[in-house]
């Protein structure tokens, strides 16, 4: 068990990413242990989304390597990568919920893609026991367009989790919300995380969330790991570049 | 369309006395060139700017990564359904606004000088060759294709943010009216050389 607790699932390797003359990411190192949830902190800007849409393949670093379950992400084919995504769930920053879908046909759209042979009833009971997991059960026939906020980031983590990921990746998942409402989210993060026995990582400035989801904290500075620990680790430290954050 | 048409030409044809073939040279302006080409505009004003807008805000808004990520094509799924779609029903319309315009230039014969429906349109009829309709309603299958295909991909490198979304909407229009009337003279050019004329 303590061996298993140690592998790593995600170890990213100098990782560089340049748009244009601008270097975002500029020899990004950093490894994921089993079910532990990595808090990425950094300023806006920064490259905390580039770095995670570089995870999941949307982009495609300019040199450096991500393995992911112990395979390179930057040198698979669209089929290898469909593959690895169905393991992977990303939480978008704008949700990303497709607005001329019902929340029903939301969260069976990735169903239907990755289990081609899937039958009905165990969509209908997957997708229920989804909305379930973040009490939304009633907005099931409703539009995107009519829920708040903070409901449409509890649909878009349902459809997430929906395919069951390994690994979960969100990006800044309590940014907009008010203070009640990120607490929930931060709960359902935490709860989720329990259940399914996920890794994740989290991008976020919102020291409460950091404080309450992580188990390690990076600071991503100039496109590199500027340094690692635990909350409270970080917290101590005297460093101006990572005091700015906890005050 | 087809009744100014009509009236603005009334005078220089009495004036070569020959003002009977009205009918006919309407027809032909109609079906040839300005039906097929208005009616092309109006689409991509509408129809251009709302799929550069549409798609725009799709990703602007992350939705055509989160397609990605559940494996699906956005090109094969978003892209070639539109394209397919204002394709083939711009000839349609092409078709629609001919009849629209055809019947106001019938209107703008009559106000001064009596027709009769059915000969105005035997007139016309008469005076068109399969040479004329074929290569005028190929064209527009151009023109759609142009439409959609400007609409998609202005909509798709939509920078961020919700101006983003204007100026994908905006400038699918200014190109896919632009390409058009190249299109347009390349297919005269076309139906030239194919001795269709
Ligand atoms: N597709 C892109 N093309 C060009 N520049 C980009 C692109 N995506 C992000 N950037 C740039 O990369 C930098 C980091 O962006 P991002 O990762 O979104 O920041 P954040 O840390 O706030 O999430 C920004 O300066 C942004 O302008
Ligand atoms: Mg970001």
């Amino acid at each position: 068990m303590e061996l298993s607790k140690a592998e790593n699932i995600i170890v990213i390797k100098d990782l560089i990413k340049t748009f244009g003359d601008k270097t975002i990411l500029d020899g990004f190192n950093l490894n994921i242990q089993k079910e532990t949830n990595v808090v990425i902190l950094g300023k806006s800007g920064s490259g905390k989304s580039v770095l995670i849409k570089c995870i999941i393949g949307l982009l495609q670093p300019d040199s450096g390597s991500i393995l992911v379950f112990n395979e390179d992400i930057t040198q698979m084919n669209e089929d290898e990568l469909d593959q690895a995504r169905s393991k992977i769930g990303f939480l978008f920053q704008s949700n990303a919920l497709y607005d001329s879908m019902t929340i029903r046909e939301n969260l069976e759209f990735p169903l239907l893609r990755h289990w081609v042979d899937i039958d009905r009833a165990e969509v209908d009971r997957l997708v229920s026991e989804a909305l379930e997991n973040v009490d939304l059960l009633h907005t099931l026939e409703m539009m995107p367009s009519e829920l708040s906020g903070g409901m449409l980031k509890r649909v878009a983590l349902a459809r997430t989790m929906i395919l069951r990921p390994e690994i979960i990746l969100y990006d800044e998942p309590t940014t907009g919300l008010d203070p009640v409402t990120s607490r929930e989210i931060e709960n359902l993060i935490i709860k989720l995380q329990k259940k399914n026995h996920t890794s994740s990582i989290i991008i976020s400035h919102d020291m409460n969330c950091v404080k309450n989801t992580s188990d390690l904290v990076v600071l991503l500075l100039d496109g590199k790991c500027y340094t690692q620990g635990t909350y409270e680790e970080l917290k101590q430290s005297t460093d101006k570049n990572i005091k700015q954050f906890f005050e | 369309m087809g009744l100014v048409l009509t009236m603005q030409l009334r005078p220089s044809l009495v004036d070569y006395g020959v003002e009977s073939q009205l009918p006919v040279m309407v027809g032909l302006a109609i079906v040839r060139e300005i039906g097929p080409v208005i009616t092309a505009l109006i689409f991509a004003g509408k129809i251009g700017s709302s799929i550069g807008a549409e798609l725009g805000s799709m990703k602007v808004t992350e939705q055509i990564d989160a397609m990605t990520v559940s494996g699906i094509k956005p090109f094969k799924y978003l892209v070639a359904t539109r394209v397919l779609a204002t394709t083939l029903m711009l000839p349609l319309l092409t078709i629609l606004g001919d009849a629209i315009s055809l019947f106001g230039a019938y209107l703008g014969v009559n106000i001064r000088s009596v027709t009769s429906f059915s000969l105005f349109f035997l007139q016309v009829f008469k005076s068109l060759n399969f040479s004329d309709v074929l290569p005028a309603i190929t064209k527009t299958l151009f023109f759609g294709f142009a439409v959609g295909i400007v609409g998609c991909y202005k909509g798709f490198n939509s920078s961020k943010g919700t101006q983003g979304v204007g100026i994908s909407a905006n400038s699918a229009v200014v190109l896919s009216s632009v390409l058009i009337f190249i299109i347009d003279l390349l297919a005269v050019q076309i139906t030239e050389l194919l001795g269709l004329n």
